[in-house]
């Protein structure tokens, strides 16, 4: 192994020395405040090795893994989402505040594994790195033991999981059967016969099916609402983003490694996909009375707009689906760390805040707070001054573009949907003040919120760097020629 | 630089005026007529040079998010004055006819209205579609939470239909704009949301019919014409009386802008194969709007009825093509503004003093207020168009200018100023005719009576004197005419 391929692991290296240590850290002595620090220094020197392994990037180091500017952006993107989510589950559990360490091994090694994820260019890493962020999620959904619900969702998320593995492992079976390799660029190899070896392609659709599990698409939607309702606030955030994110960055990489973008039938599967995912998530928010259930259903069709722009670009070119994913995938994730950051800033882990009316009135209750609810919820129903804004408009620059008018006529059908159950939230925050109390905010996840909304905001009014980094460019190319 | 303070000015004085209303309720007041005279100010500055002669006064143009050309182009014109003028005239009646009727947040509720100027002095001045489109959008949320925070009984489902019908509507147009600069793309190669450069564009017509579809609906439902009208009687009947007053004023008059702006340079042909129709929509609208209006019993309602009307005429005028009836059309949009921003203060005063704004439970208020019976016997007269005041100077040039192109059509719209004083006196007849149904009702103060004197000479003005005001607008009239006589054929 070279310098550079050790350069280029470094962020992995980092970060399982870190979950390591905070590990011994809580054998010795039980701190929370102790563990939080370390966690945070782990992550932060994670951040700080990105720098030094861009340089020798793209670089492949062995078959499992592949280092490139690509993955490198959303190594940046998980490691800042697991920051705030530190920051949340420090406020989060500061009622018992020497029982709940673990929750930070877990965030690192969650965390490594979808930095593994969106990494690997091997099928067998890519079974690892979702193992490896699956597991470490079940304990985190299943955290507070002594509700019933975060457990009924922690075994749900381990029983359809469980399943949804299979269908993985059986996909990767069949597809190596067929083709006899196991590397994404090898199967790309084979790209254009791919439609010619019916065994290949159903291990692909099965590998689809698995990937529609963990970013719930209709109609492996059914755990997302339990799951994203029990599990505590703060995970859920991280379940929200981290976990999703990482598996489309990779559903990108390994679809487009494996030319699936030339299969015709394939972007029809994607597009159906991506059309019920948006009318039924859509439609299933509408009537909501929980808070965390309205925006499980809303991230259901978010995935959908995701995917609408993923065939849309997949239609026009390769760098510009590169950048309409990554793009999207950090505007979606900075603004549901906001909405389930102010959530679990209103709650702790004796009690949730999650329904409507918990709600009522918090514009005047906590002005601050609701000014960030309100603003993530722009954001996720695409107004403009807001980061949401800006993905909306890739994906309807893409749909018009690649002329895929019944996906762009869904898109507005679901935004129009989605501003109702977006407002509705807001309504309900201005209704006049009731009984309530005031609301006292930590300053952990004050922090926390505030870095969110400063994003939401800095990079709907100013997109420009944001879009840089996504697609990937040192200078902003001459507008000349590039669309 | 003069373009961007006149945005920024509300948007500060907007901010500040929310730490100013914790402190006192009048604070936030005094703060909205400082920003307010500021823009004034601003505007003057412009004002005091003579007529132009060229079409544009002033621009900037600095690069915003160079990956797709969008760029912060702002740009003033005759029109673009006229109706910043208006909007900023409006700012000063919505903040005065709030004095009392806002007790609760005035500090939020003066952020709010600022920040809605802030939003159509935007859309006013915008000349990058993607920057247009950022304003069409971010002045929506503020008047959302005017009408669902300060609003009536019914304000949360009002508050939302106005929010979807605009923002669907906006979708299509922003799908137009894309549409449009993709296609520029493809036959120039060059990615630019710059109006200029648009105008251009060389589409082939079925795409042109397409896009200008696009653009029709968004400013059709803003306008409103019928059928896209409906969110307009929840609005303006739910709004508080500032809210009404900007929604009637200046709002609406974002659609007929768009009209004039984009649809009908951008898209000539386009417009003028689609000019009959949507021509018989403003028929329709002047028309149905009216017969509506005289069914309502609730005042606020009606006058939201009357103004789907009087924008029928500017929807008659848009497409007629010619420079009077797009001058006609123009001067609609300046009345109609200020006498319905009166209408509903004078409504809203009622509603203040009644605590109902049925007309079932008025009668006999002239006796009892006769300053609100005077005044709005003036401005009912000012809106079914007697000569002499602005409304009839726009309407009359509206009916010159569309009989040119088609007589029956016009005829019929005509008909509008018969039925427009059956409604109008209809409202004096059952609001301040009739035996007294109070004993004591608080007649307009010296602050309404001052908001109102302005208004009823801003109305006199335009009628005696249109040509100081179509001066501003005559370059860009007749450019307008040439674009439709070189490229609509």
């Amino acid at each position: 192994m070279t310098a550079d391929a050790l350069t280029a692991l470094l962020p992995f290296i980092v970060l399982s020395a870190a979950a390591v240590a905070v590990m011994l850290a809580i054998a010795i002595r039980r701190s929370f405040r102790l563990v939080f620090w370390l966690t945070v220094g782990g992550l932060l020197a994670g951040l700080s090795t990105l720098p030094h392994a861009s340089p020798v990037a793209p670089l492949q180091v062995t078959d499992l893994l592949r280092i490139d500017a690509y993955g490198l952006f959303f190594h940046a993107l998980f490691l800042l989402s697991a920051l705030v989510v530190a920051l949340l589950c420090l406020a989060y559990f500061r009622r018992r505040e020497n029982e709940n360490e673990e929750i930070f091994v877990l965030l690192l090694t969650s965390t490594l594994g979808a930095l593994l994820l969106v990494s690997s260019a091997h099928l067998a890493m890519f079974f690892l790195g979702l193992e490896v962020l699956t597991i470490s999620l079940f304990p985190m959904i299943a955290y507070s033991v002594r509700a019933s619900r975060p457990l009924e969702a922690g075994i749900k998320y381990l029983l359809l999981s469980g399943l949804a593995s299979s269908f993985l492992m059986f996909g990767m079976a069949l597809v190596y059967g067929d083709l006899g390799v196991l590397s994404f660029e090898q199967i790309g190899a084979h790209g254009a016969e791919l439609e010619q070896k019916p065994l290949a392609l159903a291990g692909l659709f099965l590998i689809l099916a698995a990937i529609g599990f963990k970013l719930s698409l209709v109609p492996f939607h059914l755990w997302t609402p339990d799951v994203y309702q029990g599990a505590p606030a703060p995970v859920t955030a991280f379940l929200a983003t981290v976990s999703k994110a990482s598996v489309f960055a990779l559903l990108l990489r390994f679809f487009t490694a494996a030319h699936a973008e030339r299969s015709e039938t394939f972007l029809c599967v994607l597009g159906l996909l991506a059309v019920v995912s948006i009318l039924a998530g859509n439609l299933l928010a509408l009537l909501q009375v929980s808070l965390k259930r309205l925006l499980a259903y809303s991230s259901i069709a978010h995935m959908g707009y995701l995917l609408t722009g993923f065939v849309a670009a997949g239609l026009l070119r390769r760098d510009l689906q590169t950048e309409t994913i990554a793009f999207y995938l950090a505007a979606y994730t900075v603004t549901s760390l906001a909405a389930f950051g102010a959530i679990s800033a209103l709650s702790d882990d004796d009690r949730e805040s999650d329904r409507l009316s918990d709600y009522a009135g918090l514009f005047w209750r906590s002005p601050w707070l609701a000014a960030v609810l309100t603003l993530s919820l722009l954001s996720l129903a695409g107004i403009p001054l807001t980061v949401g804004f800006v993905g909306k408009f890739y994906v309807f620059a893409v749909g018009v573009q690649a002329e895929t008018w019944p996906l762009v006529a869904t898109v507005v059908i679901g935004s129009g949907i989605g501003i109702y159950y977006y407002l509705r939230v807001v309504l309900t925050m201005i209704q006049p003040a009731g009984v309530g109390q005031r609301v006292t905010l930590h300053p952990a996840a004050g922090t926390a919120l505030a870095a969110a909304a400063l994003v939401i905001l800095a990079a709907g009014l100013f997109p420009q760097p944001l879009i840089d980094a996504a697609a990937n460019v040192p200078q902003p190319p001459p507008t000349a020629d590039s669309p | 630089m003069i373009l961007l303070w006149l945005i920024l000015v509300p948007l500060i004085g907007g901010l500040l005026s929310l730490p100013a209303g914790r402190r006192r309720d009048n604070a936030p007041r005094w703060l909205a007529l400082a920003a307010l005279a500021g823009e004034t100010a601003l505007l003057l500055a412009v004002f005091a040079d003579t007529v132009p002669e060229s079409t544009w006064l002033a621009q900037i143009d600095w690069a915003w998010i160079p990956r797709f050309g969008i760029r912060i182009h702002l740009a003033l014109d005759g029109l673009s004055l006229l109706l910043i003028a208006l909007t900023v005239f409006l700012g000063f009646v919505a903040v005065l006819c709030s004095w009392t009727e806002i007790r609760e947040r005035p500090g939020f509720f003066h952020f709010n209205l600022l920040w809605t100027l802030a939003g159509v002095i935007g859309v006013f001045l915008a000349l990058d579609l993607f920057l247009f489109f950022f304003f069409w959008e971010v002045m929506l949320i503020p008047m959302y939470l005017l009408i669902g925070i300060w609003g009536h009984e019914n304000r949360a489902y009002a508050a939302m239909k106005f929010f979807i019908f605009t923002q669907v509507s906006g979708l299509l147009m922003l799908i137009a704009i894309l549409a449009l600069v993709f296609l520029h793309y493809q036959t120039t190669r060059t990615l630019s949301f710059d109006y200029f450069e648009l105008l251009e564009a060389d589409l082939y017509p079925g795409a042109a019919r397409w896009i200008m579809l696009g653009f029709f609906v968004a400013f059709t439902v803003k306008l409103p014409a019928v059928p896209f009208h409906t969110w307009l009687p929840d609005a303006h009947t739910q709004a508080p009386t500032g809210g009404s007053v900007l929604l009637a004023g200046v709002l609406l008059k974002t659609g007929a802008y768009g009209l004039l702006r984009f649809v009908i340079p951008l898209f000539p042909g386009a417009a003028q194969d689609f000019a009959p129709f949507a021509m018989t929509l403003g028929a329709v609208s002047i028309l149905y709007a009216a017969k509506l209006a005289f069914a309502q019993t609730d005042l606020k309602r009606l006058i939201a009825y009357t103004s789907v009307s009087h924008m029928g005429f500017v929807l008659l005028g848009a497409f007629a093509g010619n420079a009077q009836a797009l001058q006609g059309a123009v001067m609609t949009m300046l009345a109609h503004g200020v006498s319905a921003a009166a209408l509903f203060m004078v409504a809203g005063a009622l509603q203040e003093r009644l605590h109902t704004r049925d007309m079932d439970a008025m009668g006999g208020l002239w006796t009892l207020t006769p300053r609100i019976g005077a005044i709005t016997l003036f401005f009912s007269v000012a809106a079914l168009g007697m000569p002499g005041l602005g409304n009839f100077v726009g309407e009359f040039l509206v009916l010159l200018g569309s009989f040119r192109v088609d007589t029956v059509l016009t005829a019929f719209a005509a008909l509008g100023l018969i039925l427009a004083p059956v409604y109008a006196l209809y409202v004096m007849q059952r609001a301040f005719h009739g035996p007294a149904s109070r004993h004591e009702v608080r007649d307009f103060g010296l602050r309404e009576m001052g908001v109102m004197l302005c208004l009823v000479t801003a109305t006199a003005w335009m009628g005696l004197h249109p040509q100081s005001m179509l001066a501003y607008t005559d370059a860009m009239m007749n450019g307008l005419t040439r674009t439709l006589a070189q490229r609509g054929t």
